[in-house]
């Protein structure tokens, strides 16, 4: 029964606000009008689910699923964590999305204009679904910071984007994983949006050598913790009766 | 002192979804094909029970200029109000035609987004109230912090849409009607036109789910 339960209410305050004026393009994209507070009905807590059908053998591999006459150039890294709720348990069986950019901080899209090359090698995506205890695992190369336009200078800490279902569609979740140990990630104002410090140093994954392949490759560790639901279903029927 | 409840983990923070977000969750528009299956905006197969639709429209920003890399995913029930979803006490019998999830792009010189898919049924609420047909949107961009949530409703559902628990919660009539869908018709096509303001006086009410 726990998928059919209500969510418990967002915490806001670990979230950046939409307003966020360091990040400049936030001043004109940010509603200035308060949410509307929904009580979750059918539409919120139900959500798209997929199967391994929709998943090809190489998605969770960054290293070989785009590999043309070649590896791609750069740090093999591991990728692993958890995907659990605010109780702790596990979210089995959910999409998870990342994309980044390449050794030299590009990304292989149309608009990205940064000088550092495209590597022919690396596509910079992959996909992936969790297994019955919400654990995934990618391979991939570390990415490389880069150059942005907001102030003149500044520059995006080393991060791998993340996209999250969870169980229904009031938990989706867009964020990014940084590296420890990045001077530039205190200088970021993505990470710097976030009002809670703590909060913020949950985005930044910790070097975990136990996870790590001898002689092959070293591995980070980050895990995701989405909303979790209301313990009871007394009185919060969704459905009359 | 009092017994410690048990510990709650807090969820982890959102951030944008930045201006390169095609190339996780929409590879083709970002230039490149990688994937052996690619989700779309195509939600209802050939067989799909119920009035086939296009819903288009744009998204537009505090200066009121299209947003040409947004990001936009629809969730939504088939054409009886069933969600495939094991929550909804119908998903058996939930239409096997239609995805009821897709996503899209809007487009980087019009700032377009389309949706093909079938109107959905009125979907049960709480209290066994009936919710009006909508669509569930969620918004990602980048400038987004964290993703936004709301509803598309259909404007030609007029009574369905006076008796909505939803619409009735927005206490500025005016308000409401940032949610409607202007319906058109197109070459014999259903299109329903559904434009979302980020910013100023037509803002777009958006939920706290
Ligand atoms: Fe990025």
């Amino acid at each position: 029964m726990a998928e059919h339960r209500e969510f418990l209410q967002r915490d806001r305050r670990v979230h950046p606000p939409a307003f966020t004026p360091e990040y400049k393009t936030s001043v004109l994209r940010a509603p200035r009008r308060a949410l509307l507070s929904l009580q979750n009905s059918l539409s919120e807590v139900t959500g798209p689910t997929f199967g391994h059908d929709a998943i090809g053998p190489l998605d969770n591999d960054l290293i070989l699923n785009y590999a043309q006459d070649g590896q791609p150039i750069g740090e093999r890294i591991i990728v692993t964590g958890r995907v659990c709720d605010e109780h702790g348990r596990g979210v089995p069986h959910t999409l998870v999305e990342f994309w980044q950019a390449n050794a030299g901080g590009r990304y292989r899209h149309r608009n990205d204009r940064y000088l550092a090359p495209i590597d022919p090698n690396f596509g910079g995506c992959g996909r992936t679904l969790t297994d019955a205890d919400g654990h995934y695992v990618f391979r991939t190369i570390k990415p490389g910071p880069y150059p942005w336009r907001n102030n003149l200078n500044s520059w995006r800490p080393a991060h791998i984007h993340f996209s999250v279902f969870g169980s229904g569609f009031a938990q989706r979740l867009i964020t990014q994983m940084y590296f420890e140990g990045d001077p530039l990630i205190w200088r970021d104002p993505m990470v710097l949006g976030i009002p809670d410090r703590a909060a913020a140093e949950r985005l930044i994954a910790p070097l975990d050598l136990d996870a790590a392949i001898p002689l092959d490759m070293l591995a980070y560790r980050f895990d995701i913790v989405l909303r979790g639901r209301q313990s009871t279903v007394f009185e919060n029927k969704l459905q009359g009766n | 002192m009092v017994q410690p409840l048990p510990a709650r983990l807090p969820e982890t923070p959102s951030q944008t979804a930045g201006p390169y977000v095609h190339i996780g969750l929409i590879p083709h528009q970002a230039g490149f094909k990688i994937f052996e299956t690619s989700f779309s905006n195509v939600l209802a197969g050939p067989d799909a029970q119920g009035e086939r639709i296009l819903v288009e429209g744009r998204v537009f920003d505090g200066a009121n200029e299209p947003v040409r890399d947004v990001l936009i995913e629809v969730w939504q029930a088939d054409a009886a109000g069933r969600y495939a979803h094991p929550a909804d006490p119908r998903h058996a019998s939930a239409d096997p035609a239609l995805c009821g999830w897709g996503r899209t792009g809007s487009d980087f010189e019009t700032g377009l987004y389309r949706f093909e898919t079938v109107k959905p049924g009125s979907v049960v609420g709480r209290h066994g109230r009936p919710m009006a047909p909508h669509l569930n949107l969620w918004i990602v961009a980048r400038g987004i912090n964290i993703g936004l949530q709301t509803r598309l409703y259909f404007a030609d559902e007029t009574q369905a849409n006076a008796a909505d628990p939803v619409l009735n919660l927005i206490e500025q009539a005016s308000r409401r009607e940032t949610l409607l869908a202007r319906r058109e018709t197109r070459d014999g096509t259903t299109v329903y036109v559904f434009d979302i303001h980020l910013q100023g006086d037509a803002e777009t009410v958006f939920f706290d789910v």
